[in-house]
């Protein structure tokens, strides 16, 4: 495979700013907690890297690891031996729960004021940061959770919609409803839209107010991964050859607008991360390569170059100036553009 | 995609059976004879298996529609969850089964393996293993419709507690399940004891076992006879009928038909694709299953195919081999299947 198979020739380059992170096993997942990037492994361990020092693994779960998240303190990981950690900066790592029927905690969510939420079956929980557990029982096993941006609110996707979810009200959720099967879930930064992945090639999205629907399809596969850009103008999406940013700008979301689309590629995009200040998204490709594309102009840059697996984790840090990513083959790496 | 690497896909065996016909037993029997391989289980009831292990997961059996325009494509959300979380392991086990409940119809089921592309990409239908009551099955292919699809789907039935039953009554349940679908291996069984390398890694969702079609259907028992799907019976189709043949007894199934074609003249498969989709995009609710080996001209590649409803999956699938002989079959199980506009259709296509 060539390198310049995908991208331009003359494309400017980060690659150099890599420090490469021998991960040794499948990266599911990549958070960054101040400086310190945590890979979560698809089985057992998170690897921690911070600056040049040597990575510390942390053996975390006893089997596959399903799940994470991250409130920029802790990483929340669930796993198929049934339980919840979270896990800090300097690796210590404690248990938030364990199912009592040993399910598999398929999906993960960190909150407000150190606030998890977990799944497992169609059970979906929250510790608060302070006070006891509660519970609530959807119509069909959660197929993703999300914390709005404001309270303590829930949003659990499952088949034909998603259940928003006031932990400490004593009201049934609600529940927008759209037929299929929904997986990941994600408020708007400003909490006003909610969007789905759906298992078709398309995501779904409500106006939260007034449940309005906004249907966004086109794709060739699933969408994996999406993210508002800082502000919350553009809503990034993997699933096509190319970077689909969808415009958030007006008070009806992207109805009766065309997408933005960047990064025309061969291969499909598997990852997005946008950049946590400016307007600028990571985007993660089946061939390995990761790009760094300013929305103003398409800009592109080259972060990562074709490898032997597809991208399978992006994240920022912060402040914006680290980029990590990780592949299905276990290769990974920490970008520093500072 | 295909500059990616494909790795090499894990094989699935979907095990179904009408209740209390001996699937729990079967699945004890996989998970604690030693036979040096590992399996991921599926299984709808946890509690129903005596054996501690990890690889053991529990399914809630959730059929949702996909939004595809295609009415009868359901599939299990549920299945798509966990073989995603098994992948996780991959390298931990050398196959996965996927146990459905007694009442489930294995369309869904195998409906999963086709739609959804991370799981097509990652596993392969290996075979429908459907675990029969010799005792009880004649009733519930009277009274239960899902007992009908599960013999319908099958790739291997296990005609299973045939100590419970007499030589009369057995010749009997196997001309019924031979009436619904003659193209499946049958074998008998108590207690679900069998070889388990006659139900796993058959690679019979199994298109090789097409071209013994004939033969199986032949020898499958000594006695059988093999009759000719001709409808020119002056018999109508709304009851069951049975042939008289020196006293053994040939069924008809009364709504559940399969037709076998062949031909030894190669395709243009500019027709044949076409025809194909157009037959499942317009009758896909009435066909359960089919499956094809096909020989087009100009191709020096073996094309395989199989269906479920309204889905096509096929691929060239090797060389034919020198002396091989090349010809096309095509078989079809379904209800109410419209059999001449079937062969009409088919015979359309011949290059």
């Amino acid at each position: 495979m060539s390198d310049s198979l995908n991208t331009a020739p003359n494309t400017p380059s980060v690659v150099e700013r890599t420090r490469a992170v021998p991960a040794g096993a499948p990266v599911v997942g990549v958070h960054f907690i101040g400086s310190t990037a945590a890979f979560v492994l698809g089985e057992e361990a998170l690897l921690l890297v911070e600056g040049k020092s040597e990575p510390r693994r942390v053996a975390v779960h006893e089997g596959g690891i399903l799940s994470s998240a991250c409130d920029g303190t802790w990483v929340v990981s669930g796993g198929d031996d049934g339980k919840v950690f979270v896990t800090g900066e300097s690796g210590e790592t404690r248990p938030v729960a364990t199912d009592a029927k040993r399910r598999w905690i398929d999906h993960v969510a960190a909150g407000p004021d150190g606030a998890v939420a977990w799944s497992a079956g169609k059970s979906a929980y929250v510790m608060p940061g302070k006070g006891d557990p509660k519970t609530v029982e959807v119509p069909s096993t959660v197929g993703g959770l999300a914390f709005a941006p404001k309270g303590l609110r829930l949003a659990i996707a499952h088949y034909n919609g998603v259940s928003l979810w006031f932990p400490n009200a004593q009201a049934a959720p609600e529940f927008l409803e759209w037929k299929g099967s929904h997986h990941h879930v994600a408020f708007s930064p400003d909490g006003k839209f909610l969007v789905t992945s759906m298992q078709e090639p398309a995501l779904h999205g409500w106006r939260v107010v007034d449940a309005k629907h906004m249907r966004m399809s086109g794709y060739s596969a699933r969408v994996r991964s999406f993210g508002w850009t800082a502000g919350g103008k553009w809503l990034a999406t993997s699933g096509s050859e190319q970077l689909v940013l969808w415009p958030f700008q007006g008070k009806d979301g992207p109805m009766g607008k065309q997408p933005r689309m960047y990064a025309a590629f061969a291969v499909r995009a598997t990852v997005v991360a946008c950049h946590p200040k400016q307007e600028v998204v990571a985007v993660g490709f089946a061939d390995g390569t990761v790009l760094l594309v300013r929305i103003d102009d398409g800009a592109e840059v080259l972060g990562k170059k074709p490898g032997d697996a597809p991208v399978s984790a992006l994240g920022w840090d912060g402040g914006g100036t680290l980029l990590a990513w990780g592949t299905e083959s276990g290769e990974a790496g920490v970008i520093d553009l500072g | 995609m295909s500059d990616q690497v494909q790795p090499e896909k894990l094989p699935v065996t979907v095990l179904t059976g009408y209740l209390g016909a001996g699937k729990t037993t079967l699945l004890n029997r996989i998970l604690s004879e030693p036979h040096g391989k590992k399996y991921a289980v599926i299984v709808n009831e946890f509690g129903e298996i005596g054996i501690d292990n990890d690889l053991v997961v529990g399914a809630d059996e959730e059929v949702f529609e996909m939004n595809n325009g295609c009415i009868c494509c359901t599939v299990r959300g549920d299945l798509i969850r966990i073989i995603e979380g098994l992948m996780r392991r991959k390298g931990k086990f050398d196959a996965i089964i996927v146990e459905t409940t007694g009442l489930a119809d294995p369309a869904p089921v195998a409906q999963t393996f086709f739609v959804d592309e991370n799981v097509g990409k990652r596993t392969k239908l290996d075979a429908v293993v459907t675990v029969a009551d010799a005792k009880w099955l004649k009733d519930r292919l009277k009274d239960a419709p899902e007992a009908k699809n599960q013999i319908a789907f099958a790739d291997v039935i296990l005609v299973n507690k045939t100590d419970l039953v007499s030589d009369a009554e057995l010749r009997e349940v196997e001309a019924r399940i031979r009436g619904i679908n003659p193209y499946a291996r049958l074998h008998r069984t108590q207690r679900s004891q069998i070889a388990l390398d006659e139900i796993l890694g058959r690679n019979a969702f199994d298109l090789d076992r097409i071209l013994d079609i004939e033969p199986e259907f032949l020898h499958a028992d000594d006695h059988d006879h093999h009759h000719d799907h001709d409808h020119g019976h002056g018999h109508g189709h709304g009851h069951d009928h049975h042939h008289h043949h020196g006293g053994l007894k040939h069924y008809h199934d009364e709504d559940m038909q399969s037709l076998s074609i062949n031909t030894d003249k190669p395709l243009n498969h500019e027709k044949f694709f076409p025809w194909i989709q157009g037959l499942v995009a317009e009758d896909g609710p009435k066909i359960l299953r089919c499956k094809g080996i096909l020989n087009f001209k100009d191709d020096p590649d073996r094309f395989v195919f199989q269906g479920v409803h309204m889905i096509l999956d096929g691929d060239h699938q090797r060389p034919w081999k020198d002396g091989e002989k090349r010809d096309s079959r095509l078989v079809f199980i379904g209800r109410d299947l419209p059999e001449e506009k079937i062969r009409k259709g088919f015979e359309s296509t011949i290059a």
